[in-house]
């Protein structure tokens, strides 16, 4: 938002918040209103020199000035802030009863006591066409892990954990330094430097299978840089291998939860995509289980790899079969 | 915005909610700072018209209306229970949870706006500590369709847009009369009257293309009073957490942390000479099952129950190629 444009809804805003902190100083009341003490001056200046038709010593707006503080003697009829637009009573509740739906964030019940209050307040400008719905999928053991890691972030300890690595299909133990939690697209994350991996890595909370709070303090790396999840988290890195896949129409959702690059439309609905992948082994695995849903265009190795991954798994399911049978 | 007119602007908003009386427009050239100044009759409406198209985008109520029968032209007022914010006192956590609202979304639109409420709930006396660290980060992802179909909503207006279809690659013009925006699971909805299916339908707002055109004049859309839209865009959705059966699977030592983190391990059994664990599992979803399974080739085969080996062989034997169709014959 530029200067110009928010001037007249911090001028509006100012008498009214003046007159609930007498004596404030300025600095302060500039920080509030994210504008430097100068910037703030100014607009004190400027309503000074405003107030009732007439603009008599009596009418104008009044500001007494000691030290650096100030106080409102005359406010001239400017009491009360002015109500909500719709797009700011929006943007402010919606925000807020996503925060109610995101599990372990703040207290649920003072969040939903400042909603009613803030509805009241907003009147007519509440939104009446906005529902968040429940921001996180999750189970009971999920709630007792999240509620491990928030007493370590808060007593600040190194926590071990068993954790199941979903690209790997592996299960390790590790030892990290948690840093914080956050929530990407309806799931939970523990960010946290991992002294294995000697890295900070991302830790979806219901892939831990143990959790374990040490008594030895968190000290994740000064320079531990954290994940900048604003695109998501599947940022593919440079120089991981890449694949040209086909997406049937049934499987066109893969190129929208994992990052693809769409290359064409083809006939049939069907899209080539081109996707990066860090473990061959996962990709091999994403296209078994699609089962001809997704067809491998390069590389070719890996067109064989899943040929033969196939014609293995029918075998044996054949011997199986034939075992049970006799 | 220069300081003349931003002086000029607040005397107006002054001598507005001051009178109870309608002012003309004349009365206010005559009476209101910063309006004498005007050059010509005509400089002054200009002046006039734009500074009331400013405050009333500013979400000032201006009202317009005349003090008796006898009176010629318009007057204007603002009515001081339409301009002021109701009385609002938050508790330190409530204040709080505000604080970090603020702070979710990842839309620059949508953070102005919220700072915009803040700073008029602060004016109204709360204390709000914007820095509080907070034990968690949460986002709230946006999409660019969001805030046109947000502002449709609140103004009742119906909306058109480019919509792809999930598994299509076609984009179709849509006409959407919108009753809500729902967020579920992360993900954003759309719900309203689809006027071209004469029906009920809900949009993923991933899948809007392009712009969202608002169309008609506001106050057209009328939201059922009965329509539940979280549970209109749920209601598609599975419903969790109830096995709807228990398999019996093989797994070869060594393979399948996936699968076994969630089985129970029953017995030991050796498959085309590979050594290997018997494992009970609880489904859930059948058919992500069947692609879970498959995804390990020959590491995990089921015993039981039929539908699921067959679920699973199908999608196998597609990418078995010749090797597929020759074990056909030995199959079940």
């Amino acid at each position: 938002m530029t200067t110009s444009s928010s001037r007249m809804p911090r001028l509006l805003a100012l008498v009214p918040y003046l007159l609930a902190r007498p004596g404030i100083d300025i600095e302060e009341a500039a920080a509030d209103f994210g504008v430097t003490g100068k910037q703030l001056r100014k607009d004190l200046e400027l309503l000074w020199m405003c107030g009732l038709p007439g603009y008599g010593p009596g009418d104008l707006i009044d500001l007494s000035f000691e030290g650096d503080t100030v106080t409102v003697t005359f406010d001239a009829g400017m009491r009360r802030p002015l109500r909500l637009t719709g797009g700011e009573a929006t943007a402010v509740l919606v925000a807020l009863r996503a925060l109610a739906e995101t599990p372990g964030v703040v207290d649920g019940d003072a969040v939903r006591r400042a909603i009613a209050k803030i509805e009241t307040a907003a009147g007519e400008a509440q939104p009446a066409g906005v529902v968040v719905g429940l921001g996180v999928r999750e189970a009971g053991r999920t709630q007792s892990t999240r509620q491990e890691v928030q007493r370590a972030l808060t007593a600040e300890r190194a926590l071990r954990l068993r954790y199941y690595t979903a690209s790997a299909d592996r299960i390790s133990e590790r030892v990290v330094d948690p840093m914080r939690l956050l929530i990407v697209e309806g799931n939970s994350y523990l960010e946290a430097w991992c002294r294995r991996a000697d890295g900070v890595r991302l830790f979806r909370l219901d892939r831990i299978d143990a959790i374990e709070v040490l008594d030895e303090p968190a000290v994740p790396p000064s320079d531990a840089e954290r994940h900048d999840v604003t695109d998501g988290l599947f940022a593919p890195a440079p120089g991981q291998p890449e694949a040209v896949l086909v997406l049937a129409p049934d499987a066109r959702w893969v190129a929208e939860y994992y990052a693809c690059e769409e290359l064409a439309e083809l006939d049939g609905g069907r899209l080539r995509v081109r996707m990066r992948y860090g473990d061959e082994n996962w990709l091999v695995r994403l296209v078994l289980g699609m089962g001809g849903e997704v067809l491998v265009e390069q590389p070719a190795e890996l067109a064989t790899r899943v040929r033969e991954r196939a014609a293995a798994g029918v075998a044996r399911a054949g011997r199986l079969a034939a075992s049970t049978a006799g | 915005m220069s300081t003349t007119r931003a002086e000029r602007l607040v005397n107006l908003v002054l001598a507005l909610l001051s009178t109870r009386q309608y002012l003309t427009a004349e009365r206010i050239r005559g009476i209101v700072g910063g309006y004498a100044d005007a050059a010509s009759d005509d400089a002054f409406f200009r002046m006039f018209e734009r500074d009331k198209g400013e405050l009333r985008e500013l979400g000032i109520p201006i009202e317009t209306g005349r003090n008796s029968a006898f009176d010629s032209v318009d007057g204007y007022r603002i009515a001081r229970r339409d301009y002021e914010l109701g009385e609002i006192d938050l508790a330190p956590d409530e204040a709080a949870a505000v604080g970090l609202a603020v702070r979710l979304w990842d839309s620059p639109e949508l953070t102005g706006q919220a700072h915009g409420a803040l700073v008029k709930l602060r004016a109204a006396g709360v204390e709000i500590d914007e820095s509080a660290r907070a034990p968690i980060q949460p986002r709230v992802r946006t999409e660019a369709a969001l805030t046109p179909l947000l502002a449709a909503v609140r103004e009742g207006t119906a909306v058109r847009f480019e919509y792809r279809r999930a598994g299509a690659a076609e984009r179709r013009v849509r006409t959407l009369e919108p009753w809500g925006v729902v967020s579920w699971r992360g993900r954003w909805y759309v719900v309203g009257h689809d006027r071209d299916r004469e029906a009920t339908r809900c949009f993923r707002l991933s899948r809007v293309t392009g712009t969202v055109t608002p169309i008609g004049t506001p106050g057209v859309v009328q939201r059922p009073a009965d329509v539940n839209l979280l549970e209109f865009v749920a209601g598609s959705e599975p419903h969790e957490h109830t096995p709807v059966a228990t398999a019996r699977l093989w797994a070869a030592d060594g393979a399948a942390a996936g699968i076994r983190r969630g089985a129970r391990v029953v017995g030991r059994r050796e498959v085309d000479g590979v050594a290997g664990d018997e494992l009970e599992l609880d489904v859930y979803y059948p058919d992500g099952l069947a692609r879970w399974i498959a995804g390990y080739g020959p590491d995990v085969l089921v015993i039981e129950p039929d539908v699921l080996a067959k679920a699973v062989h199908e999608r196998l034997a597609v990418l078995a190629d010749g090797a597929g169709a020759a074990a056909e014959g030995s199959q079940r």
